[in-house]
């Protein structure tokens, strides 16, 4: 248990301090950078408390795909920091009073007097041979197979209005059109010309 | 782990617009400019086959299936009836305008159709998790929607603005939702009613879960403080697209909240109806006056929705069936109103002329005397001056009010309404007694000026008679 404690706090400090760097850091990359290392300590946390399944997930969606992309595109946008920073000292204080006192509360709410150990036991661990895999898809495709539904019909919109919001026929580019060049004849390219022969001197002549 | 194969006889409407919509996604792909009245309409065909569906499955009990996510009643057949009338009305209205504009493609089609599977998901959710992705699939819609035309400027900033605060929204809306989790349990909305009937009524946790939730549903139905998205996205989206924004997730949002506060937490009624008198006094104060100083008349109808908005909350924080009643009442006849008032915008404008300034109505009398009756009946309807239905609205509203004994309020209501009452005035005084600036003839098809008439006139007719309109939201609940 108490091995189990100390990478749990390991890793929350982790968590912890890189989520504040992202916020902190002056180079958005090193930002991106930190929130790939935020989600790597959360997925370990997730481990801790047995979510395999959810944990690999979040390592290969979030930092697989999503944060890859996402240093694509801070690195594409030529982003003007100046702009950004103005105001910042203004705000800075009432920006962290705003912080405190959210954290204040939250943390009377959610502290262990309404979610404590006395309101919620600790759920049963598993035993090494039960997949969590496999309760996540039975009740996936069973009792949650109409919310699954929606959730895949959302992806289908997001892919509609992706498209729909940002493919223009450009007359202008060039592009290579594979049909027909694979349908292409000789006879379309090349033409045989017929020539009399002709002999060099009478041609210097 | 046993599982019965759930009924999918309910879901029968939703399962045909889905497939129609990917149907019409598909066709539309093969399908020529010229041939793409094809797509128009076969979503009508859509819509129309998807009423008579709701109608014939409609069952007097509530009908649950997909393990209790998923409810069929009297109120969800009711709104979804009137969502699809008012999609297809918009779907009529903007045919010549997108035709004009060269906006007439697939996608403004597909999209609607997608957006109306969103509502129908969301007025038939009964669990935390189909309101959520309902609410998300209508939203994603309606953001693509709002910058379809994209080389315009104010409808990128429009959609953009639309797309980050509806994003902080719903996140704000699971948050609360999470909470509520982690009290009851549950996600079924039947569940999670019971247990907080049982618990105690100042349990922190769920009064933190209700104010994030009831932050969510104010910033989707566009109430003070929380209305900042609504005047910017009306103004800047297409003419078109406001009017579908304005219209049919009013009712979907409507349900929502009976969803989530009458049927979820009726335990906490104390609690939520302080914040919902708050939101509505604020709503009918500030959509009122700010109203008064708009000259873009998208603007104004965007400040108007808000104090509509006021009063639709009214109706439900009274706690009694009679004023969830009036609430529905409301919200559809504002739909209807809004499709008019709407449709009057694209109706006058014309291919480089949007007609969105209260100016751009002056003389309107000598243009077309027939449609400036019409705009006047609308303005009237939107005022609530008696015979017309926005009358009986206001009235229903006002009564379930008084029976649950805020007189204050509803005079405070009333103060509102006859300040709002001097907007409204102002455009039908355009219309009569200026001279007209523009003498262009009105050019719109002949489809849409005889909807657009029945549908003003359907205004006038239910304000005289609200009997039959009225029966059917007080049976519904």
């Amino acid at each position: 248990m108490a091995f189990e404690l100390i990478i749990f706090y390991i890793f929350s400090a982790i968590l912890v301090g890189s989520a504040l760097a992202v916020v902190v850091v002056r180079n958005p990359v090193y930002a991106a950078l930190f929130l790939v290392l935020a989600f790597f300590t959360c997925a370990g946390i997730w481990l801790l408390l047995e979510a395999e399944f959810l944990a690999i997930t979040l390592v290969l969606v979030y930092v697989g795909a999503v944060m890859v992309l996402f240093l694509f595109v801070v690195m594409m946008l030529d982003i003007d920091l100046a702009p950004l920073k103005e105001g910042f000292i203004k705000f800075l204080p009432v920006g962290i009073a705003v912080g405190v006192i959210i954290l204040i509360q939250m943390a009377m709410i959610l502290g262990p007097e309404n979610f404590g150990l006395e309101k919620f036991a600790t759920p049963e661990a598993q035993g090494s041979d039960y997949s969590n895999t496999k309760a996540l898809g039975r009740i996936l495709y069973t009792t949650y197979v109409y919310p699954f539904e929606i959730a895949a019909v959302i992806l289908l919109v997001a892919i509609i209005a992706a498209i729909a919001l940002t493919l223009r026929k450009r007359p202008e580019t060039k592009s290579q059109n594979v049909a027909e060049q694979v349908k292409v004849r000789r006879d379309d390219r090349v033409r045989l010309v017929k020539m009399p022969a002709t002999k060099k001197d009478e041609v210097q002549s | 782990m046993n599982f019965e194969v759930p009924n999918f006889t309910p879901a029968i409407p939703e399962i045909f617009v889905l497939s129609m919509a990917c149907i019409i996604l598909l066709l539309d792909l093969f399908i020529t400019d010229k041939g793409r009245i094809l797509t128009y309409i076969l979503s009508l065909a859509t819509l129309a086959v998807a009423a008579v569906l709701t109608i014939t499955l409609h069952t007097p009990e509530a009908v649950y299936t997909f393990s209790g996510t998923y409810v069929a009643d009297p109120m969800s057949s009711l709104l979804k009836v009137f969502i699809y009338l008012t999609a297809a009305g918009v779907m009529i209205y903007s045919r010549d305008y997108l035709l004009q504009r060269d906006l007439f493609k697939g996608e403004f089609y597909v999209l609607s159709l997608f957006a109306v599977l969103g509502m129908m998901i969301m007025v038939s959710a009964h669990s935390f998790i189909t309101i959520y992705l309902g609410l998300e699939l209508l939203s994603l819609c309606l953001y693509a929607l709002v910058a379809l035309n994209r080389d315009s400027e104010v409808s990128t900033e429009a959609a953009m603005k639309y797309f980050v605060l509806g994003a902080l929204a719903s996140g704000l809306l699971l948050y609360g939702m999470s909470m509520i989790y982690g009290m009851t349990g549950s996600l079924d909305i039947t569940v999670v009613g019971e247990k907080i009937m049982l618990a105690d009524h100042n349990n922190i946790v769920l009064i933190f879960g209700l104010v994030f939730v009831i932050i969510g549903l104010a910033f989707k139905l566009g109430a003070v403080p929380f209305h900042m998205w609504i005047p910017d996205v009306y103004h800047g989206a297409p003419t078109p697209v406001t009017l579908f924004i304005g219209t049919a997730p009013k009712i979907a949002a409507f349900a929502m909240v009976m969803r989530l506060l009458v049927e979820g937490m009726q335990g906490l009624h104390v609690q939520w109806q302080d914040m919902l008198i708050i939101l509505a006094i604020l709503s009918m104060g500030i959509g009122n006056i700010i109203a008064i100083a708009q000259g873009n008349i998208k603007r104004m109808l965007a400040y108007s929705t808000i104090s509509h908005v006021g009063f639709i909350l009214l109706g439900i924080m009274t706690g009694t069936t009679f004023g969830y009643s009036a609430a529905m009442f409301y919200v559809i006849s504002y739909a209807i109103m809004a499709l008019g008032g709407f449709g009057m915008i694209i109706l006058l404008s014309r291919q480089g002329f949007e007609a969105d300034k209260i100016d751009d109505f002056k003389g309107l009398n000598d243009r077309s005397p027939w449609f400036a009756f019409m705009m006047m009946i609308l303005m009237f309807s939107m005022a609530g001056v008696p015979p017309t239905l926005g009358f009986y609205a206001k009235l229903a509203v006002l009564e379930a009010v008084v029976n649950a004994g805020f007189i204050w309020l509803a005079v405070l209501a009333v103060i509102f309404s006859i300040i709002g009452v001097f907007y409204y005035l102002r455009v039908i005084k355009v219309m009569y007694f200026d001279k007209a600036e523009d003498h262009h003839p009105i050019t719109a098809g002949s489809d849409m000026k005889i909807v657009l008439s029945l549908n003003s006139l359907a205004v006038l007719g239910l304000g005289l008679f609200p009997a039959g309109l009225m029966a059917l939201c007080m049976t519904a609940l």
